[in-house]
């Protein structure tokens, strides 16, 4: 299809490269630079979409991030993004994009039957209707109004694509790239500050581009693109174009998206295709411009009505018009700027202003130029369903209040301009309060709450010369504050039009006997009608309002239309607009896709994975690993084609009857030194500590302060002032936090030190019956018999060249050591007790057979700790020291904590010896008895007993300790299963512990 | 995302510190006779006040010292820190 709209030369498109791209599966061409909305309107299309509600038909309202219409669904590198702006999107070439909300097709949408029915819609429908029968609402109502509204849909594939997140400090962030950002950044950039100049479009210079204006002695594009160019090689500014910087957060934290890759057909590898930063500024300057208001009148939403300000900037930048019979209806002077431009492009408009007899510069010109104007005009509908075809105006009495006689006008388009509405979303995020300016009628930033600025037309200032001025000045100054330097660029001079002033004027009155919908908010459907209605039903609150029609809640946050919104009800309500006040404003200011918002944090990168120095044998030898926080650990090591099952009881008779080999490098570690470490242990742990000899270890219990058990672990005392802490894998953060917390806050007169040093040493259990015929294997010097190095004795031995520390304590109940080396040793540690060991039948194994070890033992491991138990809950009341204080000490005398049949460790066994009992079960007395079935207790780990070869499990069960052979179920709902039991003692295997101390 | 003064280290992003409740909070010496409600308002009672708040912050990703931060609840904003041993 031939571009019949593409203006030959006029435009900052590249016409040498030419771009092909499909628009619902019809092939278009544009050039590089274009928009899809550019390029589509030089193709003559103006239908892109449906409207929310009604379905009506939907085109180009803007040509920026206001655009309330043209969103659309992007297809690109076999993804799809959902709600993209089709003012905002470059083309690229196989671009493929289609229209969203409408079926089967736009042309012919079945949904438009809504805009027939409309007086069934008003606001408030769905709240009102869909109440009764209120059974109705989930398998009937919801799912109809799910599939029926929405704008596109997400994809539900895995989003490939890269995001990054970038932080960056600067002195001063200056948001938009305008006449006001330029002025600013340049001033600051040149008196020495950091800057970072960010603009969301993909060219510099804002209105500059599209505005006939002077600045010292070149055209505002020409003075732009020097000033952009200049900036570019400072090397203290970062300047970035399709940047958009969406919310302001507490301590000037601000965060942009860079789309990076967006406007290329596919990203290129190691390239992001958005880019998130967070920039902390110690000042902001907020140049963001101000968005053109519409004016409302009938059927104001017709494809072909659109703002003013977009038709020129598709003209100027992308060369392309909207209409070759254009109707400009204007409040102000901006619509006169458009019917310039569009006589230089060999086109004549009408203008339709509501103004009586307004006087200024570009009036006479427009007046020298033969264009026709009419004054007191308004237009009263627009007329035509899928594009603009004629308008009917009248004139307007001076009270704005009656129309005088109607009459049709031949039109393509109608571009609107109802004066300019300041951005100031930023600046009101940021906490600082706003003011109604009257002579604009608009809010305007007052008191800034953080460091922020605002200049320009963002701050309600339209006139060039003093937007220049003043933002060389805040540059200035603000660069001044940070920089103590004093340099002053001169400030250009500016030579613009004269402008009059705007007219109050906004919304047309419906002619008599004309019903026409006017429409307020046209991305999600909110007409005049349904605001008075809203008021008429007693909603009051601005926010109330808006709720409850939906006006400003669509994707565009209503850009265009909370102004009018707002003139709407303050004028129903006989108030003046700040009295209504405006809603909060929130970031994001524009939509942010959640890949940007999550980065890099995804899959296996959203936590780090922590591996052992040994990791690399375990997978050689088919290790199947587990997540142990963020660790990973065996859990078991694979021989042919057994299972977990399998594989953990192999590993653990091979523990219980020759020696078995674990990688415990994960455990926590903590070096606890200085001359008050007995004392801090002491208040720290439950148990005594002042008397622990060199060379011995000791297993503790910490608490705390409200009496629960918060950690286990053997502390050892490697020298008078020295000691070793071990803590369980998952809990290793927050014991040392914990510790710190006292050392620093509670009782800082200890003089003691505490530094992780988890990744300082690698550890392997050795345990089993023959470990100690391994462990003189291993260190043919030592002395390790039962005297020399006893249970829960300490010694130090040189390990094949290595320093090592050997440690006799034990978690699977077996005589046992564990041997710790530097890490890097690790490695090479393992592989030597594995060669040694080969004679002893040594086999590694995992956490799987770990547990079954610890469970059949009795010992109490995170399930049993899990923040919710005391130390007599889990059997080691016997480690509480009545003589000395210690955390969480006091707390035990709570009642609960006493009473008789205070909860307890037990073990489990299935009467059957057969059934495995999941853990998680519920103990009750009757399994069939009436639901809610008191619960007793539940199991918390459950194992194979490999000593006794059948089931064994864990439980914390109410009055335990009297409860030993006593008969109940073990209820698990989940898996449906009703299991009896019988209740024995924790202590399944050796319970005198003869095994550990032989 | 706040912009927290460590005593120690200077600005640095609330991400490299973790938050630790009242700091106004004072534990009871140890083997100090104390009474059920005294205990219990020590382990469980917080103020949670909107507005001005001496609270505990932990420079977890940094020094690993404990902090005090004066900070308004509802602007957010840091009237001053200090270390964890300075009286405020």
């Amino acid at each position: 299809m031939s571009q019949n709209y593409r203006l030959e030369n006029i435009g900052l498109i590249n016409r040498k490269k030419k771009i092909s791209f499909k628009f619902n599966k019809k092939k278009y061409y544009g050039y590089e630079g274009d928009t899809i909305a550019s390029a589509l309107i030089a193709n003559g299309v103006h239908l892109v979409g449906r409207s929310f509600k009604y379905h009506r038909p939907r085109g180009f309202f803007g040509a920026g991030v206001d655009e309330p219409y043209a969103i659309v669904q992007l297809y690109r590198n076999n993804e799809t993004d959902p709600n993209v702006r089709a003012t905002e999107q470059e083309l690229f070439e196989g671009l493929e994009a289609k229209s969203v909300n409408c079926w089967p097709n736009v042309n012919f949408d079945i949904g438009a039957i809504n805009n027939f029915l409309r007086m069934f819609f008003p606001a408030g429908f769905y709240y009102k209707t869909f109440m009764w029968p209120r059974s109705f609402w989930y398998k009937i109502y919801e799912p109809i109004i799910r599939k029926a509204a929405g704008f596109g849909k997400a994809s539900i594939k895995h989003d490939k694509e890269r995001y990054e997140h970038k932080y960056e400090y600067c002195d001063i962030l200056v948001t938009g790239s305008g006449p006001s950002g330029l002025a600013s950044a340049y001033a600051a950039a040149k008196n020495g500050a950091k800057v970072i100049l960010a603009e969301e479009k993909p060219r510099f210079g804002g209105s500059l581009l599209t505005s006939d204006v002077n600045i010292g002695n070149q055209s505002g594009h020409e003075w732009a693109d020097k000033i952009i160019s200049e900036l570019k090689t400072m090397p203290n500014v970062i300047v970035k174009n399709r940047s958009q910087v969406f919310g302001y957060y507490d301590h000037n934290m601000l965060v942009m998206s860079e789309r990076v890759s967006d406007h290329l057909p596919k990203t290129e590898k190691y390239i992001p295709k958005q880019r998130l930063w967070y920039i902390r500024a110690k000042e902001v300057v907020i140049s963001s411009g101000s968005i053109e208001r519409p004016l409302v009148f009938g059927n104001n939403d017709t494809p072909g009505v659109m703002l003013s300000s977009a038709a020129k900037e598709y003209m100027k930048i992308y060369g392309v018009l909207v209409g070759k019979k254009p109707l400009i209806f204007t409040n102000n002077d901006s619509g006169y700027e458009t019917a310039i431009e569009f006589k230089k492009n060999g086109i004549d408009s009408i203008i339709l202003d509501s103004r009586k007899n307004p006087k200024s510069d570009i009036i006479t010109e427009v007046q020298n130029l033969n264009i026709q104007i009419k004054y007191s005009h308004v237009v009263v509908a627009a007329k035509g369903y899928k594009k603009v075809s004629s308008a009917d105006i009248a004139e307007i009495s001076e009270d704005k209040k009656n129309l005088g006689k109607i009459e049709n006008i031949s039109c393509d388009c109608i571009c609107v301009s109802g004066f300019w509405t300041p951005t100031i979303h930023l600046a009101s995020q940021s906490g600082s309060k706003t003011s109604f300016k009257k002579e604009i009628d608009a809010f305007v930033p007052s008191n800034s709450k953080q460091n922020e600025t605002t200049v320009g037309s963002a701050n309600g200032i339209f006139s060039l010369n003093e937007t220049i001025n003043n933002a060389f000045e805040n540059g200035h100054s603000l660069s001044k504050k940070i920089t103590n330097k004093d340099n002053k660029v001169s400030i250009p001079t500016v030579v613009e039009k004269k402008t009059s002033s705007h007219d109050k004027f906004w919304c047309v009155p419906l002619p008599k006997g004309k019903n026409y919908k006017r429409f307020l908010d046209f991305q999600n459907d909110v007409a005049v009608s349904d605001i008075e209605l809203a008021l008429r039903e007693g909603f009051r609150s601005i926010e109330h309002v808006k709720r409850y029609t939906t006006l400003g809640m669509a994707t565009d946050q209503g850009k265009t239309s909370n102004l009018n919104g707002l003139q709407l009800v303050s004028e129903v309500e006989n108030k003046v607009v700040p009295q209504v006040g405006h809603t909060t404003f929130r970031p994001p200011y524009t939509p942010v896709s959640i890949g940007a918002i999550v980065g890099r944090e995804i899959g296996k990168h959203s936590k780090p994975t922590r591996k052992s120095p040994i990791h690399d044998w375990h997978e050689k030898n088919n290790a199947v690993f587990v997540d142990a926080g963020v660790w990973l650990r065996p859990r078991y090591y694979k021989q042919g084609n057994e299972s977990l099952f399998e594989a953990s009881k192999r590993e653990a008779k091979n523990v219980r009857q020759n020696v078995g080999l674990c990688d415990v490098t994960t455990l926590g570690k903590i070096d606890v030194k200085g001359p008050d470490s007995a004392e801090f242990l002491n208040r720290v742990y439950t148990n005594a500590w002042l008397k622990l000899p060199i060379g011995k270890a000791r297993y503790g219990v910490m608490l705390r302060e409200d009496g629960i058990v918060m950690d286990d672990g053997t502390t050892t005392r490697i020298s008078e002032n020295h000691y070793h802490m071990t803590t369980t894998t998952a809990q290793a953060a927050n014991v040392l936090s914990h510790l710190e917390y006292y050392l620093q806050i509670v009782w800082p007169e200890l003089n003691v030190n505490v530094v992780s040093s988890t990744e300082q040493w690698a550890g392997a259990a050795i345990a089993g019956p023959k470990s100690r015929n391994l462990l003189e294997k291993l260190f043919p010097d030592k002395n390790v018999s039962n005297e020399g190095l006893p249970f829960m004795g300490y010694t130090e031995g040189n390990f094949f060249g290595c320093n090592a520390r050997i440690f006799r304590i034990s978690f699977s109940g077996e005589l046992a050591y564990e041997i710790n080396v530097e890490s890097n040793n690790g490695y090479f540690m393992w592989e030597k007790i594995m060669e040694v060991g080969k004679e002893f039948n040594i086999q590694p194994y995992g956490t799987e057979a770990l547990s079954t070890l610890r469970i059949e033992m009795g010992h109490v491991a995170g399930s049993e700790l899990d923040g919710r138990t005391i130390p007599f809950d889990n059997s080691l009341e016997g480690l509480v020291s009545k003589k000395k204080d210690f955390i969480g000490k006091r707390s035990l005398e709570k009642s609960a904590y006493t009473a008789p049949n205070r909860q307890k460790l037990v073990g489990v066994v299935p009467l059957d010896k057969k059934t495995s009992i999941p853990e998680g079960s519920y103990l009750v007395k009757d399994a069939n008895a009436k639901l809610p079935n008191p619960k007793l207790g539940h199991v918390s780990a459950s194992c194979w007993s490999v000593e006794y070869d059948n089931p064994f499990s864990l439980a914390i069960l109410k009055d335990g300790k009297n409860m030993i052979g006593k008969k109940l179920f073990a209820l698990s709902p989940l898996r449906n299963k009703k299991i009896p039991v019988e209740i024995v003692s924790s202590h399944y295997v050796d319970p005198d512990g003869k095994r550990v101390r032989s | 995302m706040l912009y927290i003064k460590c005593p120690h280290c200077g600005l640095r992003s609330q991400n490299e510190f973790a938050y630790g409740g009242d700091a106004t909070i004072k534990r009871p010496n140890l083997n100090q006779e104390i009474s059920n409600t005294e205990w219990d308002n020590f382990v469980y009672l917080r103020k949670s006040p909107r507005g001005r708040h001496l609270e505990f912050w932990h420079h977890i990703s940094g020094c690993r010292q404990w902090i005090k931060v004066d900070r308004d609840t509802a602007t957010h904003e840091i009237f001053n820190t200090y270390k964890a041993n300075e009286e405020v």
